[in-house]
This record gives C-alpha cells, sequence and structure tokens, in this order.
C-alpha cells in the first residue's frame, strides 16, 4: 500500500533513529535477555563493564526467544530505563 | 490500443446489467458473424453469448484506458487506433460505423445507453490512482504489506491522536473532485512553519480526518480564514491558554453537507461537524508543524482543540445569523473562526422576560476569564431556541439583544480592581473610577444553535490575544463554492 506525505516534506521519509545521548551519566540501560543460549554471559560481562563506569543497569528476560517480547516487559524497560542493549547472542 | 484489443475491426464495450446492452446482443452476434469483432465486458465475461472474442474487464482496465463513458459503445479501430465511435444504439450510425451487419432488424431504430461501470461514483478515481497518472506531487510512503497503515500514520506523527484514515491516492482524487481549485494552488502558509500547503495538502488531511469530498469547500474556506493575519493563528497555538480554533458555519452550506446546528450541536455524532474541525488541526499539525508539546504550549488545552466546529441553526426568519451580522450578505455561506476555550454550560429555567434573562446571562458571561478580568477574551453566546423564543416574545431581535447585554455587562471598575473582595487577580488599580464593559465592541459574538427543549444556552470563552483589537480578532469570511 502506499500512502501520499500529509506533511510539509521536511523530514526525511524514513524516520530517523534517535540520537544517542551525549554521556550515561545518570542513566540506566537495560540490559536485554532474549531467551536465547549464552546471552546471559554476555550480559554478565556488560553488567561488570557498566558497574565498573559507575553506570546502573537493570535486568531483563523475554520468556522465549520465539516471539516479540510482552507488552509488560517493554513497558517496564520504558518506565525503569533510558537506553537498552539486547543480547543477540548464540 | 490497451492490452487485449485489436489493431484492426470493432470493438463493442458493453455490460449485462445494461437494457440496451441487452437489446443489441443479437446485433453483436451478427457483428461478430462478419467479421473482426471484440467486446468488452465490464460486470460478466459470459455476456453477450454467441461472440467468439470476449474480454473480462471486471477490472475495468481497458473501460478506463478507452474512456467509455456509457455503454454500449461501438468502437471502429484501425492501425492500432481508434477511428471513431459511437455511444448507446443507433441503428444509423452502427450501420454507418459497422456496415449492414449492424442493421438489427426488429429492434427499435434508437435506445439510449447506461452508464459506464467505469465512470460510477468513486470508481474513476480508484481506476485513476491504479491505473493513471494521478498528477498528485505530494511523495509516497510505502506501507509494509503486513502493516497496518493507520497504525503506520500513527508512528509518523500524522495523528492527533486518534485513528486517521490512511491517504491513498484514490481517496485524495475523490477528495479533490470536491473543489474545482487546482491541486497545486497554494492556499497560504501554515504557522508555526509557515510552511506553504497546496489544495492537495489541504485534502491528503481532510482524507485523514474524515471527511466527505463536498465538504472540501468548506475546509478551505475555513483554512483560509484561520490564516487572515488578523486571526493570528500562530499565536493561539503557542499560547498556554486553553483556546483553540473554533469554526462556525452559515449559510446554505451547512444544509447542503448535513451539518448539525440542533440537538447535540456541540457535541459528538454529526460528520461534517466532527471532521471539518478535525481537518484544520491536523493541516496545522501535519502541514504547519504545530505540535503539542512544541510549539503548541498549552497549559490544559481543551478537548475541542480534536474538533470544533457546528453550525448555527437559521431555521427563524427572524433571526439575523451571525455571518450577516458580521457583514457577509444573506444567502451566502460563509465561516466564523473563533478563539474558543471550552464550552461552559449556562442553566436559567426561571427568567421569563428578555429583562430577566438579559440579567442573568450577563452573570454568566461576566465569568468569562475571570470574574475580575474584561477584555480578557471575547466569547461566543450560543442561545438555545427555548432562551431565544424568551427574546422574541419580548419583539428583541439580535442587535436588541446584544445591546442589552453590553449595557448589562458593564460594572464599576473599583469592584473588580486588583485586591477587590480580597482576590487579587483584577483590573490595574487605575481603572477604579470608570465604569468598564466586559467585552470589546464587537466581541460578543451570539449564534443561536441547539435542540428545541431545554433552558440552557452555552458560553465559550475567547483568547485574551484580542485584547489587542486593531491585531487579533475573530474573522468572517465567505466560503466560495
Amino acid at each position: 500500500m502506499k500512502m501520499r506525505d500529509p506533511t510539509a516534506e521536511t523530514s526525511p521519509t524514513r524516520r530517523a533513529r534517535l540520537a544517542p545521548p551525549p554521556s550515561l551519566d545518570g542513566k540506566v540501560v537495560a540490559l536485554m535477555d532474549i531467551g536465547k543460549s549464552r546471552g546471559v554471559e554476555f550480559l554478565d560481562r556488560l553488567e561488570g563493564h557498566f558497574k565498573n563506569a559507575g553506570i546502573a543497569t537493570r535486568r531483563y528476560r523475554k520468556p522465549t526467544n520465539t516471539k516479540v517480547a510482552p507488552l509488560a516487559v517493554m513497558q517496564q524497560i520504558a518506565a525503569e530505563a533510558q537506553l537498552a542493549v539486547i543480547a543477540l547472542s548464540d | 490500443m490497451p492490452d487485449g484489443l485489436p489493431n484492426d475491426g470493432l470493438v463493442i464495450v458493453a455490460k449485462r446489467d445494461c437494457p440496451t446492452c441487452v437489446l443489441v446482443e443479437p446485433v453483436m452476434q451478427s457483428l461478430d458473424r462478419a467479421g473482426a469483432l471484440t467486446v468488452v465486458s465490464q460486470d460478466d465475461p459470459t455476456f453477450p453469448s454467441g461472440v467468439r472474442s470476449v474480454i473480462d474487464d471486471q477490472a475495468l482496465e481497458r473501460s478506463f484506458r478507452l474512456n467509455i463513458e456509457a455503454v454500449p459503445t461501438l468502437i471502429r479501430v484501425k492501425d492500432g487506433r481508434e477511428v471513431e465511435r459511437t455511444v448507446g444504439w443507433d441503428r444509423k450510425e452502427w450501420m454507418r460505423l459497422a456496415g449492414a451487419a449492424a442493421e438489427g432488424k426488429g429492434l427499435p431504430d434508437w435506445q439510449p445507453g447506461c452508464g459506464s461501470k467505469s465512470v460510477e461514483p468513486g470508481v474513476h478515481e480508484a481506476l485513476l490512482a491504479r491505473y493513471g497518472e494521478t498528477g498528485l506531487k505530494s511523495r509516497q510512503i510505502d506501507v509494509g504489506n503486513w502493516d497496518d497503515p493507520i497504525e503506520a500514520c500513527f508512528e509518523r506523527g500524522w495523528s492527533d491522536g486518534l485513528p486517521v484514515v490512511p491517504p491513498t491516492d484514490e481517496r485524495i482524487l475523490r477528495m479533490l473532485g470536491g473543489t474545482d481549485r487546482k491541486p497545486d494552488e497554494i492556499v497560504g502558509n501554515i504557522p508555526p512553519n509557515l510552511a506553504p500547503c497546496t489544495v492537495e495538502k489541504v485534502a491528503i488531511n481532510a482524507v485523514m480526518a474524515g471527511c466527505k469530498p463536498e465538504y472540501m469547500p468548506v475546509v478551505l474556506g475555513v483554512l483560509e480564514a484561520a490564516l487572515d493575519p488578523l486571526f493570528v493563528l500562530h499565536g493561539l497555538l503557542c499560547t498556554t491558554h486553553f483556546s483553540g480554533p473554533l469554526v462556525i458555519i452559515n449559510g446554505p452550506v451547512a444544509r447542503q453537507i448535513g451539518m448539525n446546528s440542533g440537538v447535540n450541536a456541540l457535541g459528538q455524532g454529526n460528520r461534517a461537524n466532527a471532521t471539518i474541525g478535525r481537518a484544520l488541526q491536523l493541516i496545522v499539525r501535519n502541514v504547519g508543524g504545530g505540535i503539542p508539546g512544541a510549539i503548541d504550549r498549552a497549559t490544559l488545552g481543551n478537548p475541542g482543540k480534536y474538533t470544533f466546529c457546528f453550525a448555527e441553526d437559521e431555521s427563524d426568519p427572524d433571526w439575523e445569523p451571525l455571518a450577516q451580522r458580521r457583514g457577509i450578505a444573506a444567502g451566502k455561506s460563509a465561516v466564523t473562526l473563533f478563539h474558543g476555550e471550552g464550552v461552559h454550560g449556562f442553566i436559567d429555567q426561571k427568567s421569563r422576560t428578555p429583562e430577566e434573562l438579559t440579567r442573568s446571562l450577563a452573570l454568566g458571561l461576566f465569568g468569562v476569564g475571570h470574574p475580575k478580568l474584561c477584555f480578557a477574551g471575547d466569547a461566543v453566546l450560543v442561545l438555545s431556541p427555548e432562551h431565544h423564543k424568551i427574546f422574541k416574545d419580548g419583539g428583541w431581535n439580535r442587535r436588541r439583544i446584544e445591546d442589552e447585554l453590553y449595557k448589562a455587562l458593564k460594572r464599576p471598575a473599583r469592584d473588580l480592581v486588583q485586591g477587590a473582595q480580597g482576590v487579587p487577580e483584577g483590573l490595574p488599580a487605575k481603572l477604579a473610577d470608570h465604569v468598564i464593559d466586559k467585552f470589546a465592541p464587537g466581541g460578543l459574538l451570539i449564534v443561536r444553535a441547539g435542540g428545541p427543549a431545554g433552558l440552557f444556552s452555552a458560553i465559550i470563552g475567547g483568547w485574551p490575544g484580542t485584547i489587542v483589537r486593531d491585531e487579533c480578532q475573530s474573522v468572517t469570511k465567505e466560503i466560495k463554492p
């Protein structure tokens, strides 16, 4: 399906990604385990690095890697963290 | 010639649903026996019977490409080009184009045809979008096959928070059919970004708002009124105040497009009322970039910022409509744009004379903005039929009601200055010796609307920006057909 742009067309048709924050000071980073094997090892290592840098983290986990995260998990991440790292590991 | 049609011979476009096409079925069979004939059948590929070459055109592509307006249409083709055509059944014409085999013995000499399916309402625009050159200039946005287009509009920020109708070419072309104005005509620059807005962009946003094509002249008139510098749309967008554009429609167009001026006139349930006001807000949002939380800094806003549009009840011949009061000739359609905050209900079930009701209304109207402020915004008084009847029975017309209300809205400023009545808010102390009006001249707009039962009227406060009368006021403009 094609639609026509109702705007003044001053921005690209592809939506821009959110710009990364200039600093992680005071931010909470969500560490998301998508349920694939060894993802937890990768996130453990990252958690250690963040901890050494003085950056707060929280851990989250999808029930299964075969489906998108439940809405409640996504809402929880959005409420509790400002950034997220998703462990795409095998 | 479109695909599948011969380079030489005869082409007939027909449909079973057409009595004239059925009448000439034997003629089509006779022509098939006599030479090269192809029938393009719009609704049933088994019709006509007894003809070898029948093309199924239920998709109407060939009918569209042949620019068929009525059926049957007989076309003579030579060297891949149309030589001539005739529409309907006319023995002399058919025999001139196709020879003796088109005689149709026993048939009447002449019978008109029926409309082509390709030009039925809405179908032509759909075919144009599918097979033709739309001429639309706005850029195309692809939506994935598995994506919901309504959700895609939300994700792109094109919505006011409610679902919008996805603006497809077919819908936009239909909407543009509601106006004679050219799609590339620039209506004006939309604040805050002062982006040029074409008729095409208006149509796209009108589609999204849910408008019907016949609303287009009204939507264009509303936008032009909103863009009048005297309305100060930019300031209204930026304000921390509640107000947003309130649209009041007068004249024959309101009845023509089925607007509501009666029961629940300020409420939900009428498509024209709901979508015309919404179209203006979507244009401001999408073309102008007026986004709540960005340039729109309203502390609270009001629900009318989704849409706020109604028509005046002009059914009482003794009542002078608002647009005429504001200089529009009788019989013309017009739009009035007001900086409206929310609806404030006014109850008076005891007044029985114009004098009593005037004093009572003045009490209600004095609360606009703040009971101790004057010139802090204009007001619309929506007078219900039952309240109007009290004035009418007393022999008061619009002008008398206005004059008496202005008199009743005068106050000694000493009661209203800052600190008076123990309230810091109020008029400057230097005005204490004056008698002061609540509203500026012309700042109280009276509209007759509402259901037949209920001694209720409505007060709609305005925007304090109108305190500088030379710079900012309500605007009334004629709506051009």
